[in-house]
């Protein structure tokens, strides 16, 4: 069998960019928490919060060190897989993974090793000015390569010469349209995909009756945040997604699976959109629900799959099916978040087995809305790499399709050991808790680095506000 | 003005590049001596001297990466594809060797796994390199502005020459960061095997500098031509004192001078290899010019990073100076 590399190339960069992009989704909202968690240790004295925050940082560094090894891979895949691209449109996306480097990973990278291994040896103040530096790194980091993305989705401020793009003007470049869309709805998922952790580890403890402290302050945080967060996160999908339509129509189309766009587009609850007949199968369908959602008129049009020749169609299945995921868990987070907020209200929300039950076991939710979030706008971007400039199929490098199914094998291989043994490991970390024994007692007293002495002017660990 | 640029960003690019070579090479060192310790313990203690500093590091790596695909796009888009293999390899072997900085201290029995992971990723890594940095001095087959060679086109006796000193250069960081970081047996032992490891070194940097020269004839007119040989002679002069430097400081006991000096080392073989290439990034068919991006690129990242690589060192710099000082007993992250 003949291997098409652009296929393989396309498989290997989906399946490392969705194993890469669940850490960042963890070590965005997890950082944030940890240094508000600094920030109530610093402001209240009570232990519990600087307990939480050692224990949080500990699954954070497991969780950043496998979102950096796998966010290496991708920086060296634009040259290795995908050298065209590089060549024609570095010129322009370039400088934004550049400035990622410089203004984001250099400040995470450093300041994990303070966060981590300056427990007790620092004053409060400058450990959480640590926490606050990976907090704002990791945002930055965000900034930047979404900005690059929503570049690649809606690209202006260039233009092309001899084949190869060439920026005109930074601001355009850098805030395109899309990108404030695209910011806010990623960084809030971020968020809310970490509060649904916290809360499923909360509780966890409470319904295990141990750390309860522990347990009612993250079952209380991750409510209060959810509470709001979801509900937002709903309007801002809903403004990206007009956005999309005003940008994108293409991929508007095989979200809504919408092939004729001279009749209202119903909304589709549930069908098999078959691409070869242009019709939607088994369709369960709200009439001139889409209309009035995309254009909020009860006759509004809006182009369909037919109105663009079949080559410049994304695929219609990903798109389709991963909306619906990904809008279905956004809606399941504000009934759990309302639905905690009415429990605390009414005073039940730690005796409420009926909710912590589920929610013990729904810390996995956020990953799967965010995974689907992107294979809608990345396949519904298809079949350009950047939209409407420059096609998917001639961005890849000319290396041996042989060579990229050898690596895609021994991706999936590496991958699959070490994110099951990463999820093994931040269980046992979750499974031991903030109290728990050091991971390995037999390490105990195993050497480590200690600061220069007197390097921060004889601050000792008991002139901390609440030392255990 | 617009043809310095391509001169300002190869510039910063050669610092990127030295600096990982330097910071992630002790590392990357102390993987590769992990065979020699003598039990898990000592292990414990040499991964625990470069925890806090290992992702740090490696970002150096994403740097050198991302700014030849910024300021050399054409070069990035060559380079990486002629050598797929390799790069894919010494990624995945950094992949497992940094989990390993958490994974290791999962349990007992998994313990010794992911020492080996730890020390076998190290070595791949260094040796992935060195076939990179020995194939890209062999030169790449180019038409049309892309890559047009084969898959295996680097495996060459020359680039695995090249893999093995590498190696052999990174085990001798590790070794002399172990001289400056840690008390008792470790450092001891750390003395011999320095000593050892810097001959060999050395071995393999008079065999690059007799090989280079009579397989290029470019490398030799650099070096060999007059005025050329008048400005240059100095390179392997200081070579040799450096080496002679470092040689006694590992036997005379002292502490931090047999790491500065192999850093020196380093250096000037680096400054070496530079003088034998410049201007070429992709021997021996692109210059820096001819694979520049676009002046208004280099002129929008240029800003960003006069204003960015200070505040990196300077923040760099303030967490090496709060874990300075010798490693001591105590307990760790873990």
């Amino acid at each position: 069998m003949e291997l098409d590399p652009v296929l393989i190339a396309r498989l290997q960069f989906a399946f490392t960019i969705i194993w890469h992009i669940i850490f960042p989704a963890f070590t965005i909202g997890l950082s944030a928490y940890v240094a508000t968690l600094c920030v109530m240790w610093m402001r209240t004295g009570k232990g519990h919060y600087r307990e939480l925050a050692r224990f949080w940082t500990k699954i954070f560094a497991a969780a950043f060190a496998m979102g950096v090894v796998s966010g290496l891979v991708l920086t060296y895949q634009f040259g290795t897989n995908w050298s065209r691209f590089s060549a024609v449109l570095g010129n322009v996306v370039g400088p934004m993974i550049g400035y990622e480097v410089e203004v984001a990973f250099f400040l995470e990278a450093t300041f994990l090793g303070v966060l981590l291994f300056g427990w007790d040896r620092m004053p409060p103040w400058l450990h959480t000015l640590s926490a606050v530096a990976v907090a704002v790194g990791t945002l930055m980091s965000a900034f930047w390569i979404l900005s690059a993305n929503s570049w690649m989705q809606t690209p202006v401020g260039f233009e092309m010469r001899d084949g190869v793009a060439y920026p005109l003007d930074w601001l355009d470049i850098v805030f395109n349209p899309s990108f404030p869309y695209r910011l806010a709805h990623m960084v809030t998922a971020a968020y809310l995909t970490t509060s649904f952790v916290v809360l499923a580890v909360g509780a966890r403890y409470i319904l295990a009756g141990k750390h309860l402290e522990h347990g009612h302050t993250m079952v209380r945080m991750a409510v209060a945040f959810a509470a709001v967060a979801a509900p937002l996160q709903l309007f801002i999908g809903d403004q990206h997604g007009l956005n999309t339509l005003k940008h994108q129509p293409t991929k508007i189309a095989a979200i809504e699976a919408h092939w004729d766009g001279s009749s209202p587009g119903e909304l589709v609850l549930f069908a098999w959109p078959d691409e070869s007949a242009e019709t939607n199968r088994f369709a369960v369908t709200i009439p001139h629900g889409a209309s009035l959602l995309l254009t909020h008129s009860w006759d509004g049009l809006f182009p369909g799959l037919k109105n663009f020749a079949p080559n410049d169609r994304p695929p219609v299945l990903p798109p389709f099916f991963a909306f619906r995921a990904m809008v279905g868990i956004g809606l399941l987070m504000i009934v759990a978040g309302l639905t905690g907020a009415w429990l605390w209200w009414r005073g039940r929300l730690f005796s409420a087995r009926w909710y912590l039950w589920p929610a013990q076991h729904a810390w996995w939710i956020g990953f799967v809305a965010v995974i689907c979030g992107w294979i809608v706008t990345e396949t519904g971007r298809q079949p350009w790499v950047a939209y409407g400039v420059f096609r998917t199929a001639d961005a890849v490098s000319p290396v041996a399709a042989g060579s990229m199914m050898t690596t895609l094998v021994l991706f999936v291989l590496v991958y699959g050991v070490v994110g099951s043994i990463g999820l093994y490991y931040i269980n046992r970390l979750i499974a031991h808790g903030p109290r728990g024994p050091v991971i390995e007692p037999a390490i105990t007293g195993a050497p480590t680095l200690a600061p220069q002495a007197g390097a921060l002017a004889g601050i000792k660990p008991s002139s901390t506000p609440m030392s255990e | 003005m617009e043809s310095y640029l391509p001169v300002i960003w190869a510039a910063i690019i050669g610092c990127a590049v030295a600096m990982y070579v330097i910071l992630d090479g002790f590392d990357l060192g102390i993987g590769i001596l992990f065979p020699f310790a003598e039990s898990e313990h000592e292990r414990d203690q040499m991964m625990n001297s470069v925890a806090p500093f290992w992702d740090g590091n490696e970002t150096w790596l994403v740097l050198g990466g991302a700014g030849l695909m910024v300021a050399f796009p054409l070069a990035y888009s060559i380079i990486l594809p002629a050598f797929y293999l390799p790069v894919m390899i010494m990624l995945l072997a950094l992949v497992f060797r940094g989990v390993a900085f958490e994974f290791r201290w999962l349990g007992v029995s998994s313990k010794p796994h992911w020492t080996f992971a730890f020390a076998a990723g190290s070595m791949l890594a260094a040796f992935c390199q060195g076939l990179i940095l020995g194939g890209l001095i062999e030169g790449i087959k180019v038409q049309n502005g892309a890559f047009a060679g084969g898959a295996f086109d680097w495996a060459t006796p020359f680039a695995v020459m090249c893999g093995l000193g590498l190696v052999a250069g990174y085990a001798l960081l590790g070794a002399t960061w172990l001289i400056m970081k840690t008390e008792g047996k470790i450092a001891e032992r750390a003395r011999p095997t320095a000593k050892a490891l810097l001959v060999v070194v050395l071995a393999f940097m008079a065999i690059v500098s007799l090989w280079t020269p009579l397989a290029f004839d470019r490398i030799a007119a650099r070096w060999f031509s007059l005025p050329n040989i008048l400005f240059l002679w100095w390179v392997p002069a200081a070579t040799a004192l450096v080496a002679f430097v470092a040689w006694r400081a590992i036997e005379s006991g002292r502490e931090a001078l047999p790491f500065l000096a192999t850093i020196a080392l380093f250096l000037l073989g680096y400054l070496g290899l530079l003088i034998s290439n410049f201007p070429y990034i992709v021997p021996p068919s692109l210059t820096i010019w001819q694979a520049a991006a676009a002046p208004a690129t280099h002129v929008f990242m240029l800003i960003g990073t006069l204003v960015m690589l200070p505040i990196i060192f300077g923040y760099t710099i303030f967490v090496y100076w709060i874990f300075s000082g010798k490693l001591r007993e105590g307990e760790g992250h873990h």
